[in-house]
């Protein structure tokens, strides 16, 4: 197999506060290849939306990424700064964000911003980065592009925006797409057309995409491989059919079971009991284990294992795979 | 009756707020310090026909011998010591100054007080009645904010001393002071507590205390008042360092407290006088309490709208 | 739009209505003119006489509209003090008074809006730090204190520039210059920087504040995701949106600059209409008060006015958004 687009080893975030150190990212470690969509899910504070940002070196101050590799293709980008990183923004990673209402600048037109974004990692004159820009909004799927590209952000409906969203994003022709929560913010029926407008851009493109999301819909729908993160950790990894019919770790279980629609047949939907601990009160041991109702001593007692140690999918010591007493 | 169905909700609020308050105060060093310094001057002020060595409104004690006495020298010719000097009449710039700085903070405070209680009023009224009230109101404010303050209370101060007959103008002219200056500031009371009455008046329990007919004003003000408390509370503090100034620049200029009855200000102007010719402490030593008075409130007031209001920080 | 604008203006006349109608009352209450303009050998004809002259007679509601008459013609009357006729007194006035607000202004406009962007794209560095605590001194220091400080130690102490007056003036027309002059722009020098400190202190950190508050905008932080250079970041896409909260407060600070002139120009005994108004109301001098006051709120007015305009030409949606949100 090539070499994945992003890597990702043991990264770790932190952030220094008054009363202690914080990780809201705590080890994580994936791999994402061209064409590929990994779905990145959990609950908010999980640390998703944090190891998007420290992939494309967004953390806020005073949050930083102490130790662990980031890689683009060859090259280690984790301790990039100032301005070899911005070369590589936009150009070799986009990122798509939340909500399309705030994520443009309402002063300058789309067009505007276009060709701003092309002009500055292309090599390219005034009327050709204009060509480029109608050809991307075209391409996002905007009606009369040519026309509309002198218009304003709030000019354009919510969807239309996130359309000229992805269009920035990809504009420069990235290898790497990091979405962050891409379809949250729109009505459900615009939902379904962006996820299939970034899945075919990205199959098209060869773009690997992070599609970091809370909705399990998104994820089955577009993904191709899946992240469950938990307290700043992945807590299973692998194909998206695989995981959500068979989870390993009974957190993802939890998940799934707590989605409509993820599981099949009309079961009762259930709750995890319990919330997700904060970071500054992490319990001992597998941070899942107070909700978990598999856990063991040995829970209590060590942190989770590494993915590696149950096939490479799911950190756990007692796997959803192991028979034991049936789970009520 | 109708007092005791409400809960006692704002007041373990205020105890709350005020302890959070006092943990904050405690980790600013800024803020302790300005109230202070504020405390020991407003002391300084009220304490002053205690602390003064000598009383500058009493002619009998005055003698023009005195006069330009340099601070912590004694003069040549009287050999009296004076400890910050005296000015051309031989009055004591220290005294002076302390009876002075009472007539700044009396209408530095009775300004805002004045202020607070128009702006609240007319806020509530604005808020409550709505329809021509509210307009008419708002357009008030709105054109008086078309103007600096200064200016307009520069304006009343004009009509009100043109009303006054001219043999009373100087003994009025600390009244006609703090009208001028407190109705230059109302507008922003004003309009912070019209914005919490109509998000007050739209709740649930107002409108169910018009269901049954309960007299809804009253009830709004007891939910009202708490709720604007910091608001107005921050507004208040920056309000006092603007009036203090704000008196200090009009007395300088000559419109505000007489020379009979100094204010800051007043000694500022008298002071400025003798700048050229070497007297400089009858100049510093008021300019220099001025400042320090109208920093220290200023900066407790920014620290007060840190800490009360955390959005903005 | 159009009826925005309109709207605005019947607001702008409104507000001249308004103080026409103080200046006016001020005329009929404060201190009665006949009083003012007849001496102690006066007959109970005579008052009549002039009564009917002056209109006095007239009801309420026609002596307003006589004086708003007269007022938009410039005629104010005499000057109690000066027996001279107040337009001519003011416009003789004006020059001085025009051209100290236009130095600071533009002083205070370009100080202000530098530092601002400067401390609020450094916020960390301690330069920045040093302006920003500087500048609660500065706004805490009555402007009267600045000018007798700037005397003291320019004029007092060094001896290098004059502490009061306009130096010698060049005339050109009906107006007066201190701009071509040595000792005229010498004289500028002091009140200039007096009148321009607070205003440039208020203006720097309205700034300041504004632009962080925009730097913390999802569009900055997108356009940064884009790999935009951070010069055009903080240039093309922050200030411009900082601008428009900031044109509103800064158009004010330019007006209330006229008005502070009078404090200005009472310490360097700067011939202009301040000086003038000052005098007036130590000696309840009413026609030039009114005269003062009209002619102030129509600076003002405009000034509001054009603020306005202003806005439509920085920020689109209010091209088409205003009109129809109406009241609020």
């Amino acid at each position: 197999m090539s070499t994945p687009v992003l890597s990702l080893r043991d990264l770790v975030v932190e952030i220094p506060t008054r009363t202690g150190v914080l990780r809201p990212v705590n080890g994580v470690s994936f791999d994402i290849a061209a064409g590929e969509i990994l779905g990145v899910v959990g609950e908010s504070g999980a640390g998703k939306s944090m190891t998007g940002n420290a992939v494309i070196g967004l953390l806020d101050r005073p949050a930083r990424i102490v130790s662990g590799e980031v890689r683009l293709l060859d090259q280690p980008i984790q301790s990039l700064r100032g301005e070899a990183l911005r070369r590589l923004r936009g150009k070799r990673m986009g990122m798509i964000f939340q909500d399309p209402l705030t994520s443009l600048n309402p002063l300058l037109t789309i067009g505007d911003q276009l060709t701003e974004t092309i002009r500055e990692h292309l090599d390219v004159g005034q009327s050709e980065a204009r060509e480029r820009a109608i050809a991307a909004l075209d391409e996002v799927g905007i009606p009369a592009a040519r026309q509309r590209i002198g218009s304003y952000p709030h000019e354009f409906s919510g969807g239309m925006r996130q359309r000229v969203v992805i269009a920035l994003a990809l504009c420069a022709e990235p290898e790497l797409v990091i979405a962050d929560e891409p379809t949250t913010a729109l009505d459900v029926s615009v939902q379904a057309q962006i996820i299939a407008l970034l899945k075919r851009l990205c199959r098209d493109r060869g773009v690997a995409v992070m599609l970091v999301t809370h909705d399990m819909g998104v994820i089955a729908e577009a993904a191709d491989r899946i992240a469950v993160m938990y307290a700043g950790g992945v807590v299973e990894l692998g194909p998206v059919r695989e995981v959500i019919t068979r989870p390993f770790h009974p957190y993802t279980g939890g998940l799934m079971a707590s989605t409509p629609g993820a599981s099949k047949g009309m079961r009762r939907l259930r709750q995890i009991p319990g919330s997700m601990p904060r970071l500054d009160a992490l319990p001992d041991g597998c941070p899942f284990h107070p909700r978990c109702e598999r856990a063991e001593a040995a829970c209590r007692e060590n942190p989770g294992p590494s993915l590696a140690a149950c096939d490479g999918r799911a950190a756990c010591w007692f796997p959803l795979t192991e028979p034991k007493e049936a789970v009520s | 009756m109708a007092q005791n169905e409400i809960p006692r909700a704002p007041s373990r609020f205020a105890r709350a707020r005020n302890s959070d308050l006092y943990y904050s105060f405690t980790r600013t060093p800024v803020a302790i310090v300005s109230a202070a310094v504020v405390i020991v001057l407003v002391l300084a002020a009220l304490l002053a026909p205690l602390i003064a060595p000598h009383n500058p409104f009493d002619p009998g004690t005055l003698n023009l011998m005195n006069g330009f006495t340099p601070p912590g020298e004694a003069n040549a010719f009287t050999g009296d010591y004076f400890l910050l000097g005296t000015d051309d009449q031989g009055r004591d710039v220290f005294s002076t100054m302390l009876y002075g700085m009472r007539i700044s903070l009396f209408v530095g405070f009775s300004a805002v007080m004045l202020a607070m209680v128009v702006g609240v009023v007319l806020g509530l009224l604005a808020g409550y009645l709505g329809g021509w009230v509210e307009s008419t109101i708002m357009r008030i404010a709105d054109i008086q904010l078309t103007f600096p303050a200064i200016l307009v209370a520069m304006l009343i101060f004009g009509i009100a001393k043109g009303i006054t007959p001219p043999a009373y103008r100087d003994q009025m002219a600390i009244w006609v002071l703090i009208l001028a200056i407190g109705l230059s500031d109302w507008v922003q009371f004003a309009r912070v507590v019209r914005g919490a009455t109509l998000v007050e008046k739209n709740r649930e329990y107002v409108q169910a205390a018009r269901l049954v007919g309960r007299a809804k004003f009253s009830i709004m003000i007891r939910h009202i008042l708490p709720n604007v408390l910091n608001p107005v509370l921050v507004i208040a503090t920056i309000s006092l360092a603007l009036a203090i100034i704000a008196e200090a620049t009009l007395s300088f200029l000559g419109v505000g407290a007489p020379p009979t009855r100094p204010s800051l200000g007043t000694l500022i102007r008298i002071g400025q006088e003798f700048m050229f010719s070497g007297e400089w402490w009858i100049l510093l030593f008021p300019a220099g309490t001025l400042l320090a008075l109208a920093l220290s409130i200023n900066l407790l007031g920014d620290w007060l709208r840190d800490a009360l209001n955390p959005k903005l920080r | 739009m159009l009826a925005y604008i309109i709207r605005r203006v019947a607001q702008s006349l409104l507000v001249l209505l308004v103080t026409g109608f103080v200046a006016f009352s001020m005329f009929s209450f404060v201190g009665d003119p006949i009083d003012n303009m007849l001496g102690q050998e006066r007959t109970q004809a005579d008052i009549d006489r002039l009564r009917g002259q002056l209109g006095l007679d007239q009801p309420f509601v026609v002596q307003y509209y006589r004086f708003l008459e007269q007022a938009v013609q410039g005629n104010f009357g005499l000057s109690y003090r000066q027996g001279r006729p107040v337009s001519d007194i003011l416009m003789e006035r004006l020059p001085a008074t025009l051209e100290l607000a236009f130095v600071s202004g533009f002083l205070a406009l370009a100080g202000g809006i530098g530092l601002g962007i400067f401390t609020a794209i450094r916020k960390r560095g301690v330069s920045a730090n040093a302006i920003m605590t500087v500048s609660l001194i500065g706004v805490s220091l009555p402007t009267f204190l600045i000018g007798i400080v700037l005397i003291y130690v320019f004029s007092v102490e060094m001896g290098l520039l004059p502490s009061f007056g306009r130096g010698e003036v060049v005339r050109i027309g009906g107006w007066t210059t201190g701009f071509l002059t040595e000792s005229g722009l010498k004289a500028l020098i002091l009140p200039a920087i007096t009148l321009g400190l607070y205003q440039m202190t208020l203006i720097m950190r309205l700034v300041r504040t504004e632009m962080l508050e925009v730097l913390r905008m999802d569009y900055i932080r997108f356009a940064r995701a884009r790999g935009i250079r951070e010069r055009s970041v903080n240039f093309r896409h922050a200030l411009k949106n900082t601008l428009v909260p900031v044109i509103t407060i800064t158009g004010l600070q330019l007006g209330s600059i006229i008005a502070f002139a009078i404090i200005t120009e009472t310490v360097f005994q700067w011939p202009g209409v301040g000086l003038l108004f000052i005098n007036a109301i130590q000696f309840v001098d009413i026609p030039v008060m009114a005269a003062y006051l009209m002619m102030i709120s129509v600076m003002f007015v405009g000034i509001n006015l054009i603020v306005d305009l202003l806005y439509f030409a920085i920020d689109p949606r209010l091209r088409v958004d205003r009109t129809a949100a109406g009241g609020h």
